[in-house]
């Protein structure tokens, strides 16, 4: 503990460093702090995952009345093993990065501030320490939108919208937390561990789909996703990095933490809307990650996607856990939060490589891009493998993650009950679907962004990055590869923080050593050995294709149909390379195209201009939010008509009020 | 069932005979299925080794690449080779006991395969062209509507084995006979017919005999492919068309592979695989002289109705076991 809490000194630092130095100083400064504040955080929590203790803390001198309850245990580390490691690389980015509003003083200490919330959430454990580190994450990420660019329309539109969303969310959080307290006592998470078996089981399940909305939010599960896509790519890189990868795993820590362990499992209704919530949300951001052309949009619909499949193994894991097989349940827990570690690392680097794309081009428009692997190879071989890893290509960590999921489903249909046989049904359905999908958007991703030739000057005048951020994203890439190739080394730390999540002293559903190997089901994978095979004939198809080679490759003009010229305006652009999945989607997806054609004045036959637009927004933002917007700002004008600013109207109705209380009351 | 382990030393000998078995049957079950295609319109048609003399011609060819390409064009035919190799290599094909048969789950096959079809898609965006980006477009279209279908089919095999493991799932099924009429395993049947044949281009979801530009999906995707380059693409195609015929002959019908650790158990495997994977090749072909080239906006009914029987499978199996 003392060790965190230093991590945690030095976030504060680096904070106080950011606002307090120089110009000149101040980003390596407070970078550096955050970085050690971060590798100190990362050493505390893996003593605590490799030891399995608990360790508590607790004063009354930072925060007032009821003080500051902090205690680390295996579920609360692993989530803040994800986010140092997420952290320390976004530190470092920001060496590179940090230019203009962002070296600002309020910029750096936002971030570090930010850094510091999501290192404390995992560890608060009394619901007003939770909330009061949670609330502090929501604003100064929400600032964070604005520093970059607080004068574009779209920045000030997302921090709006994350804003009433993210305070939506954490009333909802907050009501459904005290509702426990109600009848327990202490407003610690002891306490309420204690007493909640002693609660009606309606207030248990009220007081858990009140914070489950709150944190579903948070996670980005649909229909509560809206803000996530216009906050994240609005954000800073680095900060995009931490929230795609780190705050949105927040929300699945506070379903498990309240849900599994404070409520110890609940009923199996209540993961069954854990489960469709992740199932929807899994479809809904796979699709539309696919037909996004803004880099950033796209990462963070799979952010969605990536995180309704964490939440079918949560939801999985709870109601296998309620039916009785906690075996299967907790492989189905180590899936989810393997996943979770994973998607940190793959989507950490994803976020920083669209970071450098746009900080060398100007633009994260896909349609805009393309030939970046010639400009900047590093940044493209990196965004190369961490893409591999979320289309869960064999031996990476996107894989190895999903195939634990797969088989938590797969033998969820052990149980016999409707309910679960359907919800594990959905899940496998849900877990093929979006696999192909998310294998279209990244080729795209890559495909489009990195490949071809230049689509616009500033991506064929594109300058390599500066060499801490190739470094911040080569650390991300790391776990990629280690999860894939050698995931049971890690296991024994996930199954420690799933056992917690779900209170159960079970041994582990995987064998020790460096494979995955269940030991109640036939189930294995060799992750390391397959590698060692994929490179074996990689090398032997390379050596035979050496040998054949009797000259290098000569260079010649790509097939045009016998035309001369070949400009880059006759590639492929990500809108029309997805354009066929869009019409097959296009009931889901309402994309809104027109077009525009202009006549010569002398003939109707023959056109002079002709204008196409192909838009895919949000179809639940569009027709499920904004009628409910809409009428909100009907009924507050409406309103205003009884409001003209004169005293005595006022006082009128102040006395008409005060009369109808007393009526009331008499 | 008593199981036998056979030596490291037969397992790898199998994995070699899957592995050159693969090589030369991909190509001839194409050479054969386009003879079946020839016959049946009054043809001679080429002889059945007509791919593997094709494959020999492009190899001593000059290797030409385009322009703009990096080094993804030459990478991405052997990143499409080793991923089928190893699915090949560690697939029940000819014995029960391939190595690394442990690993064989159907989740890392559909995913080495999907490996192949990324990187043959990320080569087609390449060069930089129009045909590339189409090829490209369309067969991840084609490939995200199918492989969930693939993967959904051989999981309503896997509920009924109680396991993903590919051999496990094979040897359930000898030790099981009656499974093979099964309702479950009709649809699935039903449905990896349909996804194999969308996931090896063959008709109605793409002509591979077509050089008309608009109506290409895999072809224009190589299109900037040329010489031993693109014999190395033509052999992984050929490849995982061996590899899915086997599995969809191994899953529904496994009598004939090597259980035991004999060698005269492995000839008779070969010899059985060959068999049945020539009878879905004729099964195949007859569906292809019968029909023409869907829309490509057909397509996704006819992948969304295999999806959907796949999806059947799963539930017929649950309510049946």
């Amino acid at each position: 503990m003392a060790l965190l809490l230093l991590g945690l000194g030095c976030c504060v630092l680096a904070a106080a460093a950011a606002s307090a130095l120089p110009r000149s100083w101040r980003v390596p400064a407070s970078a550096g702090l955050g970085a050690t504040g971060c590798a100190l955080a990362f050493v505390a929590a893996m003593r605590v995952l490799v030891t399995g203790g608990v360790e508590s803390f607790s004063t009354t001198r930072l925060l007032p009345m009821f003080g500051l309850t902090l205690s680390i245990d295996p579920l609360g580390a692993l989530f803040i093993v994800a986010t140092s490691f997420v952290g320390f690389a976004a530190c470092i980015y920001c060496i590179g990065y940090a230019r203009g509003e962002l070296q600002s003083r309020t910029a750096m200490s936002l971030l570090m501030v930010f850094i510091l919330t999501l290192l404390a959430v995992p560890v608060a454990s009394s619901i007003v320490s939770l909330m009061f580190c949670w609330e502090l994450m929501a604003l100064s990420s929400m600032l964070l939108i604005l520093t970059d660019q607080r004068h574009s329309r779209a920045a000030r539109s997302a921090a709006l919208w994350y804003g009433v969303m993210t305070q939506l969310g954490a009333a909802s959080i907050l009501f459904g937390l005290l509702l426990l307290t109600v009848h327990g006592g202490g407003q610690t998470f002891a306490d309420i561990r204690l007493h909640s078996m002693a609660l009606s089981s309606a207030v248990r399940s009220f007081a858990f789909f009140l914070a489950l909305l709150g944190f579903a939010s948070k996670a980005g599960a649909v229909p509560l996703h809206v803000w996530l896509p216009k906050a994240h790519p609005e954000a800073p890189s680095p900060v995009s990095a931490l929230m795609s990868s780190s705050m949105v795993a927040m929300g699945v820590y506070g379903i498990i933490r309240v849900g599994g362990d404070l409520l110890h499992g609940g009923t199996v209704w209540w993961w069954v809307a854990v489960a469709a919530f992740g199932a929807v949300s899994a479809l809904y951001g796979a699709l539309h990650a696919t037909t996004s052309t803004d880099i950033k949009r796209l990462l963070a619909y799979s952010t969605i996607d990536i995180l309704g499949l964490v939440l079918i193994g949560v939801g999985a894991a709870g109601a296998l856990y309620d039916t009785g097989h906690p075996g299967v349940a907790q492989l189905a827990m180590m899936a989810a939060l393997l996943l979770v570690v994973a998607h940190a690392g793959f989507k950490g680097a994803l976020f920083l490589g669209a970071g450098s794309i746009e900080r060398s081009t100007g633009t994260r428009d896909l349609d805009q891009l393309g030939g970046l692997i010639h400009r900047m190879p590093f940044t493209a071989a990196l965004f190369a493998l961490s893409a591999c890893s979320i289309m869960a290509v064999p031996t990476l960590s996107g894989f190895s993650s999903e195939w634990l999921l797969l088989q938590g489903l797969l033998h969820g249909f052990t149980d016999r009950s409707t309910p679960t046989l359907i919800m594990m049904l959905v899940g496998v359905v849900a877990l093929a679907l979006t696999g192909g999908l998310t294998a279209v958007a990244f080729v795209k991703a890559f495909g489009i962004g990195f490949l071809g030739q230049a689509r616009s000057p500033g991506a064929a005048n594109a300058v390599d990055v500066a060499p801490s951020m190739k470094i911040a994203m080569a650390l991300l890439v790391i776990p990629s590869i280690v999860i894939g190739v050698v995931p049971g080394l890690l296991l024994p730390l996930i199954n420690r923080a799933a056992t917690t999540g779900l209170a159960t002293a079970a041994p582990s559903p995987v064998e020790r050593g460096t494979s995955l190997v269940l030991t109640q089901f036939r189930g294995t994978i060799e992750p390391a050995a397959l590698f060692a095979g994929l490179v074996l004939v990689l090398l032997i198809v390379w050596a035979v294709n050496q040998r054949l080679a009797q000259r290098s490759a000569r260079r010649v003009d790509a097939w045009s149909c016998g035309r001369d010229v070949q400009t880059p305006r006759m590639q492929y652009t990500a809108t029309s390379f997805a354009e066929p999945l869009q019409r097959v989607f296009a009931d889901v997806l309402r994309p809104q195209s027109d077009v525009e054609v202009t006549h010569v004045a002398e003939s109707q036959y023959y056109e002079q201009s002709l204008m196409y637009q192909n838009r895919v927004s949000d179809a639940l933002e569009l027709h499920g939010y904004r009628p409910v917007i809409d009428a909100a700002l009907r009924i507050g004008k409406s309103a205003r008509r009884i409001q003209n600013g004169s005293i005595h109207r006022y006082l009128a109705f102040g006395f008409v009020a005060l009369l109808l209380i007393l009526v009331v009351l008499a | 069932m008593i199981a036998i382990v056979p030596s490291a030393a037969y397992s790898t000998l199998a994995t070699l005979v899957q592995i050159v078995l693969v090589v030369l049957l991909g190509p001839l079950l194409i050479g054969f299925m386009a003879k079946v295609r020839a016959r049946a319109e009054g043809r001679v048609g080429a002889p059945i080794n007509q791919p593997l003399r094709d494959l020999r011609k492009l190899l001593s060819k000059e290797r030409l690449h385009a322009r703009h390409a990096s080094v993804v064009l030459p990478f991405a035919p052997m990143v499409i080779l080793a991923a089928t190799s190893v699915a090949v290599a560690i697939s029940p094909l000819v014995t029960t006991h391939p190595l690394l048969g442990s690993s064989a789950d159907i989740l890392v096959i559909v995913y080495l395969l999907l490996t192949g079809s990324v990187a043959a898609a990320l080569a087609g965006l390449d060069a930089g062209t129009a045909f590339g980006g189409m090829g490209a477009s369309r067969a991840m279209t084609i490939g995200a509507l199918a492989e969930p279908a693939l993967l959904v089919a051989v999981i309503a095999l896997s509920i009924q084995s109680g396991t993903s493991n590919l051999p496990s799932m094979i040897s359930t099924t000898l030790t099981h006979p009656n499974w093979v009429s099964g309702p479950s395993r009709l649809l699935a049947l039903v449905a990896l017919v349909i996804v194999v044949i969308a996931e090896t281009g063959r008709l109605p979801v793409d002509n591979p005999s077509t050089h008309l530009e608009l109506t290409m999906i895999h072809e224009a995707m190589i299109l900037e492919y040329a010489g031993p380059e693109l014999a190395l693409v033509t052999l992984g195609a050929s490849m995982r068309l061996g590899l899915l015929f086997s599995l969809i002959a191994n899953l529904f019908f496994p009598w004939g592979i090597a259980t035991s650790g004999s060698i005269l158990g492995l000839l008779l495997g070969v010899a059985a695989l060959v068999a049945k994977t020539a009878l879905v090749a004729f099964g195949v072909s007859l569906i292809e002289i019968r029909s023409a080239k869907l829309r490509l906006f057909r397509l996704p009914e006819l992948l969304a109705g295999g999806f959907v029987l796949s999806v059947l499978a799963v539930i017929t199996g649950l309510v049946t076991r």
